[in-house]
């Protein structure tokens, strides 16, 4: 990627330790990554780190940290993430979830209110209407998911994919994990009863969408917005597929900026 | 040795150009395929030819677990297992078993289990599979990622269930219970036996060993993919300090017999073809749920040869669905008696086993080739077989039923009901 790198430090949760990413300075705001999880810095996140100070904390299982096998509720899972978070020097910052990421930051700001400041969903997961149901992640062909999550199939392996030198097969065992981890927290449906707590939410809301997002239809933007409960934008960013970040960084780090400027 | 007759109670009227217009037989199954009243007929007979099986003399007979399932119609094994407790006498009755995670609670399957050893006077072998991830992720929806963990904890549960001899409570991870009594309890003491079946895992494996149970390995691809994974069994088991008492192990085995080898060949080209072509018409989307196989596993099959050649996903990748390379990769054997029988030996000498399932129904098999089958196997093959491995050792995991002088007969069922 040609650019240096974060500075990586290591916090515990529930004892397991979870890698957290930072750089830049300003303001601080998380970031809560998708689906695979994150083994590289992202130019989004580059490019968002220009005026910020940008702080990528791993969810349990994903890439650069473990403790997923702990969490056996729903309830488990958010205090881990609002342990994370805290953890991380985050409570009372602005924090962006994708995906995976979206699920639980819009459930931490709704159980913990004054956690955030202001929260970005791009893509969230988390809820299911029979009626338009989301893509079944969990039952692709070998190889088939990460092509779905990006415009460009190779984008989201990549991201999971760490740069440089890398043990094959602990890249392998890592994303493998990190999978689990997603599929630990939203198997079935990828319903984790997030509609019911959006209420909560009492910030303000931008959803970013992927115009060509292929596992979540573009009704569930119309869905959060309808229950959350404090004031929301919604934005679509043409090109890009679920994992927007990855696929139009530039466009998603302007509306990011805006919204939180 | 032992030799179980065991039956998948597959589906057999899939159209015939299946594999083309659907893209699975498991999960998504196109449930307009589906006809009950012919499925009333199936049924019937397959339960006439597990009944038949066991007066042919075989050792024992098996039914197991599928869901969603065209080549698997026991959603529920138990109740066809307790209308052959009924129909049967000395017969051994494997369930192959139930998948303990999807019990809520798992003590219903102690209590299941304890009915069917009840009703039967002794003769169960309870089997306790993890289940594949199609039955027990895709279809009944179970989390992956803590499926081995209530696996293990079902387990613990029905145990305890068996052998305290007072109600107690359960507090586990996934499943509490304050009042755990189950009413009836087993005949055998102190429980039936325990058989696994299981994959390639080495895990399993060490389990198996550390409870004394039964490593049952159940592959549709025959003694020659299999041999990888049993050899790889009995290392372990070399490993841990245990005997090579060939009934720690069971293997499922496709057979096909005729008077001659070509009628053989004649006769069980189709329904050879049909299991293979359109019984095993899996949707990989349905084989990985992620979490299903632990990074110990996954770690193994990347280094070792031997859990690769174990890993059933590239056995399915791989599946030859012609009935000439099914033969010649060993997922059926067909030949006269004496030819399967010469066979049959030589692959429980090699790979060790006390336990033969066979597979004498397969695919769309009719009832009078199934019982033809069955016949001559008994008559002609079994006789050259079960001496096999009684002089060395000793099998410790087969049922030990009531003595039957003291067990119940069954009225028969009177004429004017069928007139």
């Amino acid at each position: 990627m040609g650019v240096k790198g974060p500075e990586a430090q290591t916090v515990a949760v529930n004892g397991a330790p979870c890698r957290v990413w930072k750089k830049g300075a300003g303001e601080p705001v998380g970031y809560l990554a998708g689906l695979g999880g994150l083994a590289r810095w992202t130019p989004f996140l580059e490019r968002l780190a220009r005026h910020r100070r940008v702080v990528v904390p791993s969810i349990p299982g994903f890439p650069g940290a473990s403790g997923h096998d702990q969490l056996d509720s729903q309830l488990d899972w958010v205090l881990a993430v609002h342990d994370l978070l805290h953890e991380s020097g985050l409570v009372g910052a602005s924090l962006i979830g994708a995906s995976v990421g979206g699920a639980l930051a819009a459930d931490a700001a709704a159980c913990f209110p004054g956690l955030c400041e202001r929260l970005v969903l791009i893509g969230p997961l988390g809820c299911f209407d029979e009626a338009d149901p989301v893509t079944d992640v969990f039952a692709q062909r070998p190889g088939a998911l990460s092509a779905l999550l990006t415009t460009d199939p190779e984008r989201a392996l990549e991201a999971t994919t760490p740069d440089g030198e890398h043990d094959p097969m602990e890249t392998r065992v890592q994303q493998a994990r990190a999978s689990e981890a997603a599929a630990r927290l939203l198997w079935p449906v990828l319903d984790t009863r997030l509609a019911k707590r959006l209420p909560r939410i009492q910030v303000p809301v931008q959803l970013i969408w992927g115009a060509e997002d292929r596992v979540l239809p573009f009704s569930y933007a119309r869905r959060f917005a309808d229950r959350i409960g404090g004031p929301s934008e919604t934005v679509r960013i043409d090109g890009a597929g679920h994992l927007a970040d990855l696929d139009a960084p530039e466009a998603v780090a302007a509306a990011v900026e805006r919204f939180l400027d | 040795m032992k030799l179980l007759w065991f039956h998948l109670m597959p589906y057999t009227e899939l159209p015939e150009d299946f594999r083309e217009k659907n893209p699975s037989v498991w999960v998504d199954i196109d449930s307009g395929l589906f006809d009950p009243p012919r499925a009333h007929l199936m049924y019937n007979d397959f339960m006439d030819e597990l009944e038949f099986a066991s007066q042919c003399g075989l050792d024992g007979i098996c039914v197991n677990e599928h869901h969603s399932n065209g080549y698997g119609l026991m959603p529920s094994p138990n109740l066809i297992a307790s209308t052959l407790a009924r129909r049967t006498a000395d017969t051994a009755l494997c369930v192959m078993g139930n998948s303990l995670a999807l019990y809520n609670p798992p003590t219903r399957v102690a209590e299941e289990f304890a009915m069917l050893d009840c009703i039967s006077g002794g003769r169960l072998i309870a089997g306790f599979p993890v289940g594949s991830p199609m039955d027990t992720c895709y279809a009944f929806g179970q989390n992956p990622s803590m499926l081995r963990p209530r696996y293990y904890e079902a387990h613990d549960l029905i145990l305890r269930a068996w052998t305290e001899g007072r109600p107690f409570s359960f507090n586990g991870r996934f499943n509490q219970q304050r009042y755990v009594n189950i009413w009836p309890r087993p005949i055998q003491t102190p429980h039936p036996p325990i058989w696994i079946p299981g994959g390639g895992s080495v895990e399993t494996w060490q389990w198996c060993a550390e409870r004394d149970y039964v490593y049952s390995y159940l592959s549709y691809f025959g003694y020659k993919s299999g041999r990888a994974t049993v050899h790889g069994f009995w290392n372990e088991m070399e490993k841990l300090g245990k005997d090579r008492n060939p009934y720690r192990a069971g293997f499922l085995q496709f057979v096909g017999v005729a008077e001659t080898r070509e009628q053989a060949l004649e006769l069980y080209r189709e329904p050879a073809e049909y299991f293979y072509g359109r019984c095993l018409h899996v949707d990989p989307r349905f084989a990985s749920p992620p979490g299903y196989t632990t990074e110990a596993t996954i770690r193994a099959r990347v280094e070792s040869q031997v859990a690769k050649a174990a890993d059933r996903t590239s056995a399915r990748a791989n599946l030859s669905i012609q009935f000439e390379e099914i033969l010649e990769k060993g997922y059926v054997i067909v030949g006269s008696p004496d030819e399967v029988a010469a066979r049959l030996r030589e692959v429980a000498i090699d790979l060790n086993i006390g336990h033969l399932m066979l597979l004498l129904q397969f695919g769309n098999m009719s009832k009078s080739l199934t019982m033809a089958n069955t016949k001559l196997f008994a008559e002609e093959v079994m006789p050259q077989l079960t001496d096999l491995f009684d002089d060395d050792w000793e099998d410790r995991w087969w049922p030990a039923p009531m003595p039957r002088q003291q067990r119940a007969v069954p009225n028969p069922v009177p004429e004017r009901v069928w007139a």
